[in-house]
């Protein structure tokens, strides 16, 4: 064997870039490895919404913990990040989504998140270009959006700054139990542990891994500077995001620090090709001007497509593999891995040097999926 | 003789002949900047044929329209943002 | 409200010399035809205006001819990408729509090849070509100093086209060397009629220099091009203009063929001997699949709308009138490649992308395409690539990636067809 690191990181998205730049941080000699360049998977697809979300406490603590600590590394973003502190404006469109903005303002304040609850003129007021008679809404006041391939490249930098070594176009084929990895042109790197984050293609490495692609649509428009103001999501997104085997659509935009949108979302399972499909397009974007009706007549530039890596109980999978000690997981993010790279950076740092995390890391451990079917990859 | 066509240009009135393309009348009534690109430089059509995107404006409220590629009617309003 | 779906068995993409022919070609062969354009004209580029004020007398026969056929016309028409199988997402002012189609052929020829040198962005610098477009429709040219630069024979076409119009042509500064213009001067013998055009649009010209192994350094101006300096490789000098009509050649618009899932080979299209591209029942014509002109295009889209028909025999007997334009097709580019000095010509802060205004010095570092575009944005703004795309390569020898729909920008309600519309 050649070469020998403390930890490989595999998978140079915002997740391994988070790994590497704590892992460094924490004094191990690191390598991250990708088989393409950094940021070229999911994170270059995703919408880089950084959120709180409250499907569960454990959910809550990692995508709050790692909004704190997006904010406190806020002044050293580069400008090209374009991470803005927007808000999120969850709208409810009758009484029983408003209902559910209220439980989820509760929640959010009992733990300390900022949130403020708005009636259906409140919510207009706000946000001008949405449709008038919807119920109301709930400002979560510190949530944010920023570009992902920028933030990505920022972490990494920093990572190789400090230390870390990063070789694109590296394809690892296997990961070894005795540590290290196997590359495809037959050479091996040798480490004290290997970290599985390439996401929705996590079971090519780890076979039998709970990880399913989960294909979302995104459309980005032309300039419309203030055309709206937060990231605005329905409550209806929960419902998606909910259902596990449903292809769905929810009415989700962002707006850039350029004046352009993101419109989303979608979500669909056993669609593998990368292709955009008008029908969910068609779907999605008409969900979308339900809520704000003025947006059809506005340009749309470009439309594409990204897969997320989605697990049974959505959670991410962070830390030792149930199997082998050596192979460590750090993926399964669903839609939240642009917000909880960091929280998961920490974790897989603080794990693997065996210090105290933050928030409680068990709802994340891989092994929990142990004992159900592993079926191959 | 065919009529004039009236059109008004970040409120002037301009008249044209008829089958002129909008970025025609407006570097008619003296314009050179369509459009501030994202660093706030003045831009002007550059392709003459719809792929560039340099010569877009606002007619009638519709922002980003391709002016190399509308022909004037009367009563157009048309803003440029430079 | 949308349109309804409409149906024909032959859809040419595309209304310059290439679809024209082939519409006519598939109609006169009792194919019920659809040409689309997303302009209100006919003509595409080359023929730009034709169809209302008659210069060249093959244009209006063409357009005559293709009046009188039994060709739907779709004006104004923007096919936005390909859905399921056979058919186009299109948007027009009432809406979008879908066109059904059971023979393909892609007509959507090229746009103009622009490399960024300090001062390209300052308004008043045009493509060649885009500037004649905007003229024949109103643009003020007369009086007007023009200074050309670039490359290829729209130069002289345009020079002598604008001086028609009443511009004043300062000097027309061709970078490929003297040598090679001679060279191809001998493959003109080969087409006398084009000789003969080459010698009208010359002397139409007397008395303005035509200089050959000369291109542009830099263009200058407060707010608008008012002077641009030229070099050839030893001396500098400037030359005050209104405007800079600067392109350096022609790049294929294979946006639509590559959304289709059509192979391409060195850029172009790639095509069989009836111009069948590599998807079955999709055709290509014209400069999409090398820039040979109107000649080479009319040839082609006959082949494509005869073979589309399945007339193979008629088709056939065009293949060697096409050979001979391929031959000069290939002369041409032979002719009029670009010098390595062209891939310098930018400094680091001079833009590059236009939509996103990003600089190259933003962007030398990068290896490849996608890496740049994710990192800085450059080909993720309103022209999707086209303009910045096609100088990378040129400058950095970055490829083109797969294209994302829609193929032009589209509005919102164009993308948002109800599910019952679709097939």
């Amino acid at each position: 064997m050649s070469q020998s690191f403390d930890v490989i990181i595999v998978g140079a998205g915002i997740v391994g870039a988070a790994c590497a730049a704590e892992c460094v941080e924490a004094g191990l000699k690191t390598l991250v490895l990708d088989r393409g360049i950094v940021a070229g998977g999911t994170t270059a697809a995703g919408m880089g919404h950084i959120v709180v979300m409250d499907d569960s406490e454990a959910q809550f603590n990692l995508t709050e913990y790692s909004r704190r600590l997006w904010l406190q590394m806020r002044d050293q973003l580069p400008a090209e990040v374009e991470y803005e502190i927007c808000g999120t404006l969850w709208v409810a469109a009758d009484e029983e989504e408003m209902a559910e903005a209220r439980r989820k303002g509760e929640f959010y304040s009992a733990r300390t998140a900022r949130v403020e609850i708005l009636n259906g003129e409140e919510v207009r007021r706000v946000e001008p270009n949405l449709r008038s008679g919807l119920a109301g809404g709930l400002r979560v006041i510190d949530d944010g959006v920023l570009y992902p391939p920028c933030a990505a490249k920022f972490l990494l930098d920093n990572a190789r700054r400090r230390g870390a070594e990063f070789r694109a176009g590296a394809n690892v084929t296997k990961l070894l139990s005795e540590g290290g990895v196997l590359l495809a042109d037959g050479s091996r790197i040798s480490a004290g542990h290997a970290v599985n984050a390439i996401g929705p293609w996590s079971p090519e490495l780890t076979p039998g891994l709970p990880v399913r692609k989960r294909k979302g649509h995104l459309v980005i428009t032309e300039r419309y500077p203030d055309f709206v103001n937060h990231q605005i999501v329905e409550l209806g997104y929960l419902k998606s995001a909910h259902s596990i085997s449903k292809d769905s659509v929810a009415f989700n935009i962002q707006p850039r620090q350029t004046g352009q949108m993101l419109i989303g979302s979608s979500r669909q399972y056993d669609a593998e090709g990368s292709e955009v499909d008008y029908e969910i397009l068609a779907k999605m974007l008409a969900r979308a001007t339900e809520y704000l009706p003025s947006l059809g007549k506005l340009s749309a530039t470009r439309a594409w497509t990204g897969h997320r890596a989605a697990t049974p109980d959505k959670l991410p999978l962070i830390g030792p593999s149930a199997e082998h000690e050596r192979i460590w997981l750090a993926s399964g993010h669903e839609g939240l891995g642009i917000t909880t790279s960091l929280g998961t950076g920490r974790l897989i740092a603080d794990l693997l040097l065996g210090r105290q995390t933050e928030i409680p890391a068990e709802p994340y451990a891989p092994s929990r999926f142990a004992n159900t079917s592993t079926h191959h990859a | 003789m065919p009529d004039q066509i009236n059109l008004r240009i970040n409120g002037k009135s301009v008249s044209v002949q008829p089958g002129t393309l909008v970025a025609a009348a407006i570097a008619q009534s003296g314009v050179n900047g369509f459009r501030r690109s994202v660093k706030g430089q003045p831009r002007g059509p550059l392709c003459g044929m719809g792929v560039c995107m340099e010569c877009r404006v606002t007619i009638n409220g519709l922002a980003h329209c391709r002016s190399c590629y509308v022909i004037c009617e009367n009563g157009m309003e048309v803003r440029t943002d430079a | 409200m949308p349109e309804p779906r409409l149906d024909f068995e032959v859809v040419v993409v595309g209304a310059g010399p290439a679809g024209i022919a082939a519409a006519c070609a598939a109609a006169e062969n009792g194919r019920r035809t659809a040409l689309i354009d997303e302009t209100p004209w006919l003509g595409g580029q080359i023929w730009r205006g034709q169809d209302v004020k008659t210069t060249i007398p093959e244009a209006s026969q063409w357009i005559e001819r293709l009046r009188k056929s039994k060709v739907t016309l779709l004006s104004q028409c923007t096919v936005l990408g390909a859905i399921g199988e056979r058919t186009l997402l299109t948007e027009q002012s009432s809406g979008p729509g879908e066109i059904y189609w059971e023979r393909l052929i892609l007509a959507t020829g090229a746009r103009e090849l622009f490399l960024p040198f300090p001062g390209w962005t300052l308004p008043g610098n045009f493509g060649p070509g885009g500037l004649q477009s905007l003229a024949k429709h109103g643009w003020p040219v007369a009086g007007k100093r023009v200074v050309l630069a670039g490359s290829g024979p729209l130069l002289l076409a345009v020079g002598s086209g604008l001086r028609a119009m009443g511009a004043h042509i300062i000097s027309i500064n061709e970078q490929t060397p003297l040598a090679r213009l001679i060279s191809f001067g001998a493959e003109l013998i080969r087409h006398p009629a084009k000789l003969a055009q080459a010698v009208r649009l010359k002397a139409s010209l007397l008395g303005t220099p035509f200089r050959c192994g000369v291109w542009p350094l830099k263009a200058d101006g407060a707010g608008q091009v008012q002077s641009v300096v030229l070099t050839d490789g030893h001396r500098k000098w400037t030359e005050d203009c209104d405007y800079l009509a600067c392109g350096f050649g022609l790049v294929p618009n294979v946006e639509l063929p590559l959304a289709l899932g059509c192979q391409l080979n060195d850029g172009f299209a790639k095509v069989d001997e009836w111009q069948c591209s590599t998807v079955p029942n999709v055709y290509c014509a014209g400069e999409l699949t090398g820039i040979g002109g109107a000649d080479a295009a009319l040839v082609e889209g006959q082949i494509a709308g005869l073979a589309a028909s399945d007339r193979h025999d008629a088709a056939r007997s065009l293949f060697s009138r096409r050979a001979k334009w391929q031959r000069f097709a290939s002369a041409l580019a032979t002719a009029f490649a670009l010098r390595n000095e062209l891939t310098t010509l930018a400094l680091p802060d001079t833009f590059v992308c236009r939509c996103e205004d990003v600089t190259f010095d933003k962007l030398k570092d990068f290896s490849g395409w996608r890496d740049a575009k994710l990192q800085t944005r450059c080909g993720m703004g309103s022209c999707q690539g086209r303009i910045c795309g096609a100088a990378v390569k040129v400058i950095f020898g970055w490829g083109m990636e797969s294209v994302r729909p829609p193929i032009l920008p589209a509005r919102v309600e164009s993308l948002n067809l109800h599910s019952t519309n679709l097939r």
